[in-house]
């Protein structure tokens, strides 16, 4: 077996008394593609936040292609290949669509190669980017402009703008039709035959099972399931979790 | 546009002011001209930190003050060269004094900067309101030192005598127009710089700053360091336009530099002019100053602030984006059929 590309061992994290995540173990290994799904408020997006470095984590490590990353802040991680999309879209409202792209262009692409110089070439490749997307004819807008499903989609396509080797998406497809759905999953499944890496936030189980090669369950902060898709959802713990006793 | 060419056109424009000014031959319109070319500076470095950044500084007077202390201590060494330069060292340093300004300006925006830099590594981890209580807090530890320091005066304040005008080629050209010239070359320097900041890496750096610093960060935008760059440079312009103020005014004392109508101006310059452009500090800079200019004559200094003050309400109720806002709003609603 290959060596992993994310490996967190023994994570914690506390807000106050609380315990929000304990003693997660998770291995990923390169080309991928994970469902990490769990009820609500159950720490997905804390994990998520611990390994993107946007919280830091009380205890434990996180690895991600040999280097530890602990303490490392958040843009760090994401100049080493880590890209995630957050669940409530933050887009930078004052620019336009296009721009939204050209920053992680401009200050993660860029830093790993020259490959993309001219200003012309940036603004392709935003374009590009937001075409596989379906939004290129909103890159003139801004934002506001936009609706949240479309705002969802732009939360994507920044984080795969950054060129990332993993790539986490939080719940990218919560409010889209079935159809839309579809065509986010296709992307992905893309995404990841170019070797990308994918973590797969989601509540909608249609999508993560079909997306998903392995899926790991967290139920209040605990990881109580890992394994192939047929096997979790069949697991008396997940089933308890999800519909009580 | 290209930079260069836009810091060419700056200059020119300043040249242009200037001639204007010979032309009318008023020492008035000099000595006015330059509390406005003044509040230029300040307002548009103001808004490299509050408005590119959105991280709002009430400090804009202890920078402005740095500015000029520094050119109070450094005049007073050079006029007493003998008795503050000794050793080897002042032996060597000996030469370069009395310092002309622009040599002055240079060393002021250099320390401000250097002190802005350290300011914003301890206040930069504060957000919103947190970090404008700071900086209002380090301009009150700032003037609380500068009265405590005998050398510049303390409390008492300090005199600067200039000379009445500098020799020129050919003719003699008086002391406010040089001190005026200095400003113009200021303004124009500071707007290149922001404008340069608006349309590099830096700047779209800075607007994700101001809009969502997680997702700067996710999106790899080291957030710290382009705050840090954001406040020396800001800083640095603001040192810079305080340093010939002891020559413009002759005597300087701590309650006057430290005064509340630079943080105010400062502020209210770049939200009536607009945030987001070069030009808007630039447009609020010469509508408030020159109305202040006009109304100090008029009816009375007192009424500046009520000016600022009745301004800033009516802007923000009417066009909370200033003016350069009405204007991108006026060019969007005409572009839409």
């Amino acid at each position: 077996m290959t060596a992993p590309l994310l490996e967190v061992r023994g994570l914690a994290k506390r807000f106050g008394g609380f315990v929000a995540l304990e003693g997660i173990d998770l291995d990923v290994t390169p080309g991928e593609r994970l469902g990490l799904i769990g009820p609500n408020g159950s720490g997905k997006s804390t994990l998520v936040n611990c390994v993107c470095g946007t919280l830091h984590n009380e205890t434990g490590t996180v690895r991600f292609a040999g280097e530890v990353l602990d303490g490392l802040p958040a843009h760090r991680r994401t100049h080493m290949g880590l890209a995630r999309s957050f669940q409530l879209p933050r887009p930078f409202t004052s620019l336009t669509v296009a721009d939204n792209l050209r920053v992680p262009l401009l200050y993660t692409v860029r830093r790993r190669s020259l490959l993309i110089s001219s200003p012309a070439e940036l603004d392709e490749r935003c374009l590009d980017l937001l075409r596989q997307v379906g939004l290129d004819g909103k890159a003139r807008r801004r934002p506001s402009d936009l609706t949240q499903v479309e705002m969802r989609k732009l939360e994507l396509a920044r984080a795969m703008a950054a060129e990332p080797k993993l790539l986490i998406a939080d719940e990218a497809m919560a409010g889209l039709s079935h159809s839309e759905i579809e065509d986010i999953i296709a992307l992905l499944m893309r995404l990841n035959a170019q070797g990308i890496t994918i973590i797969m936030i989601e509540h909608i189980m249609r999508a993560v099972m079909r997306f998903s090669q392995r899926l790991a369950v967290l139920v209040s902060g605990r990881k109580v399931a890992d394994g192939r898709p047929e096997d979790v959802v069949n697991n008396p713990d997940v089933v308890r979790a999800y519909l009580g006793q | 546009m290209r930079p260069w060419k836009f810091s060419l056109l700056m200059v020119a424009a300043g040249a242009g002011v200037f001639a204007l000014a010979l032309a009318i031959r008023s020492d008035y319109l000099f000595f006015a001209g330059y509390v406005v070319l003044q509040f230029i500076v300040l307002a548009t470095a103001w808004n490299i930190l509050g408005g590119y950044c959105g991280y709002v500084n009430f400090g804009t007077a202890a920078f402005f003050a740095i500015g000029t202390y520094t050119t109070v201590a450094l005049h007073k060494i050079g006029a007493n060269s003998g008795r503050y330069l000794s050793g080897t060292l002042g032996e060597l340093l000996q030469p370069l004094f009395p310092l002309s300004v622009p040599a002055l300006v240079i060393l002021s925006g250099a320390v401000a900067g250097v002190i802005g830099l350290g300011m914003g590594y301890l206040t930069l981890r504060l957000r919103g309101v947190f970090f404008a209580i700071a900086t209002l807090a380090m301009a009150v530890v700032l003037q609380t030192l500068v009265i405590n320091w005998e050398f510049v005066g303390g409390s008492r304040g300090a005199y600067i005598i200039r000379e009445e005008s500098l020799p020129m080629v050919g003719f003699k050209l008086g002391y406010v127009q040089y001190l005026f010239a200095i400003m113009l070359l200021l303004a124009a320097v500071a707007l290149s710089v922001a404008r340069l900041i608006e349309r590099s890496r830096l700047g779209y750096g800075f607007a994700t700053i101001r809009d969502d610093e997680m997702a700067a960060e996710a999106a790899g935008v080291p957030t710290l360091r382009l705050k840090l760059i954001a406040t020396a440079i800001s800083g640095a312009l603001m040192g810079m336009a305080g340093a010939p103020y002891p020559y413009y005014i002759g005597y300087v004392e701590p309650a006057g530099t430290f005064g509340l109508q630079y943080a105010v101006n400062s502020i209210a310059m770049p939200m009536i002019g607009g945030t987001t452009s070069w030009a808007g500090p630039l447009i609020g800079a010469i509508l408030l100053g020159s109305m202040q200019q006009i109304a100090t004559v008029t009816i009375s200094s007192a009424v500046n602030l009520l000016l600022v003050g009745v301004l800033l309400v009516v802007f923000v109720v009417i066009a909370p984006n200033g003016i350069m806002g009405l204007i991108f709003d006026w060019q969007h609603a005409r572009r839409k059929p």
